[in-house]
């Protein structure tokens, strides 16, 4: 069973802004897929839709084989979700906005308070919890959005950039929690402008770009398409650079420079064609993010997944 | 979502809004008490001293059912509107959207809030009154039911005002242009058939008569108007913006995009 299930589904605002073209995407049941896409892609509004926030103006969308419309409150029951922005009272206490979240699923006070507990531990808020959440840091408020969203243990978790702002330890930590949470089969859509985060978490990537899904794959064979990698070489002396030359090579300092090497180039033989030239080769790495790469050449792709990439 | 969970879900949203109000007293059930205690002392003790009785009641216990209503009209109202409004405001509304509240529920909940607040309120000025009058009971149940309708109508009036406003200058409108001048022209500090009968048939058409003629029949047992007449125009009242809260919430007017 698909957790999401979207069919041609299209949105357009009042301002007449056309956010949605007819998008089609499939999310299965316990998959971690990202949602990728520039500002203004829509993928906010595809969230909004799935959560109730924002109304359709056409096209089929189910969770977990509930249609939104005729079933919108089992829909709602297996959704957890975690906005972009801030969206609770500053004026409540942390652990009151997370049972009382729990009661609108009409989870009972015991059993809500249980469970506040558990996601309060596990994100590191407990000791925060008697806090009004005007006190929490930025980080600790995207925590305490998490912890929310898991009280009613939704089968399908949402994240609309939820590590944005937060920083690097926290956001390691938060990945660990999320791959823990898929592991445990709770489906997750995730959108994030930290493409590393997809390479890490995600088995399925959806880019979607003016209002439609152009690109829908897992990570694995939508890396694959990146045909050209640069990597970061560490030599112990750069010696006759005019020889590698034809890599064109970026010079970073005396004994580090980039190289980007096509699919057919292999490492071994760069690394062995080095040696010939009497430079030790003391590091070797990718210079970042090839899915990175991938998402630029896809958005600027003016015909979608096309040749060059 | 069961019977039980709504139940709890309703509870949850009375929970968070009386906690809210008891936990912020000196604004939201200090202030109305103050005023309606200077009604009574300028409008009851100073200058009423010198107006003659009304059906044999004095003018002092006359006005007392009306600021009575007068504080649970505006607190049940304002207590909806500017909770409502500062949860979509701050946008914790959405934590009720995407939840598996029924709007139904949404609607009971933030009512039976403002209710709470209104008669709490109305309470505590009936007790202030008591320092100057000794307002004699005459139908108990007239009482409470009036002041729950007319509390329940006005919370869903804030509701729909609180739906529909884009910003804060937007809740204080209603009040302010429409609602203050209803109940200042509603019967509270006097009887209609003091007025000219132009003015006495102007005043039917207002609803805040009927709320005031019907809760001081319960006190004193005569009223300007019929009392079941004005029970049933409060209940009409009250299915009526119930109805159209309901579709509003369930198209998702000022909540959804």
């Amino acid at each position: 069973m698909n957790a999401i299930s979207i069919k041609n589904l299209t949105k357009t605002y009042s301002n007449g802004t056309r956010a949605l073209k007819g998008v089609d995407l499939q999310v299965s049941a316990g998959d971690f897929c990202a949602l990728l896409g520039a500002n203004g892609a829509g993928k906010t509004t595809i969230i909004g839709i799935l959560t109730g926030l924002v109304n359709k103006t056409s096209g089929h969308v189910e969770v977990f084989g509930h249609d939104i419309d005729r079933e919108h409150q089992s829909a709602k029951r297996v959704i957890g979700v975690v906005p972009q922005e801030m969206n609770f009272s500053i004026f409540e206490k942390v652990e009151d906005i997370v049972v009382n979240q729990a009661g609108y699923f009409g989870i009972d006070r015991k059993t809500a308070s249980a469970e506040a507990e558990k996601n309060l531990r596990r994100l590191r808020l407990w000791d925060q919890r008697q806090q009004m959440a005007k006190n929490l840091s930025g980080g600790m408020k995207r925590r305490l959005m998490i912890a929310r969203a898991l009280v009613n243990k939704p089968r399908l978790l949402i994240l609309d950039e939820s590590t944005a702002g937060v920083d690097v330890e926290i956001r390691h930590s938060m990945w660990e929690f999320l791959g823990e949470l898929n592991s445990g089969g709770t489906a997750i859509l995730l959108t994030t402008h930290y493409l590393e985060e997809v390479e890490r978490l995600c088995r399925r990537a959806a880019i979607i770009k003016d209002g439609l899904i152009i690109a829908n794959d897992r990570v694995k064979n939508l890396v694959k398409m990146v045909a050209r990698e640069t990597y970061i070489v560490h030599v112990d002396a750069i010696r006759s650079l005019e020889k590698i030359r034809g890599y064109h090579p970026v010079m970073i300092d005396e004994n580090t420079f980039e190289v980007e090497l096509s699919k057919e180039e292999r490492l071994n033989e760069f690394i062995a064609y080095l040696s010939q030239l009497g430079m030790v080769v003391t590091d070797f790495r990718p210079k970042g993010n090839r899915i990175e790469k991938l998402f630029l050449h896809i958005l600027n792709s003016q015909t979608g997944i096309g040749a060059g990439l | 979502m069961t019977g039980n969970g709504q139940y709890i879900a309703y509870a949850t949203i009375v929970r968070k809004e009386v906690t809210r109000v008891l936990r912020i007293w000196p604004q939201t059930l200090f202030p109305p008490v103050i005023t309606q205690t200077l009604y009574f002392l300028i409008f009851g003790k100073f200058i009423g001293s010198q107006i003659r009785d009304i059906n044999g009641i004095n003018y002092m216990t006359f006005i007392v059912p009306g600021l009575v209503m007068m504080a649970v009209i505006n607190t049940s109202f304002v207590n909806v509107v500017s909770s409502f409004f500062s949860s979509k405001f701050q946008r914790s509304i959405e934590e009720l959207i995407v939840s598996s509240t029924s709007n139904e529920v949404i609607i009971a909940g933030y009512v039976t809030g403002g209710v709470v607040r209104g008669i709490i309120v109305g309470s505590l000025v009936f007790l202030v009154s008591i320092l100057f009058t000794w307002p004699r009971v005459q139908h108990l149940a007239v009482i409470f039911s009036f002041v729950i309708l007319t509390a329940i109508v006005f919370a869903l009036g804030g509701l729909l005002n609180a739906i529909f406003a884009k910003k804060f200058d937007d809740i204080s409108i209603f009040p302010t242009f429409i609602m203050t001048p209803m109940i200042y022209l509603g019967g509270v500090f006097y009887s209609i058939d003091n007025l000219p009968p132009f003015w006495r048939m102007v005043s039917k058409f207002n609803p805040v008569l009927y709320m005031v003629n019907g809760f001081r029949y319960g006190f004193f047992g005569f009223s300007d108007v019929n009392v079941f007449a004005s029970f049933m125009i409060l209940a009409v009242f009250a299915v009526v913006l119930t109805l159209v809260n309901l579709v509003l919430l369930q198209r998702g007017t000022g909540l959804k995009t």
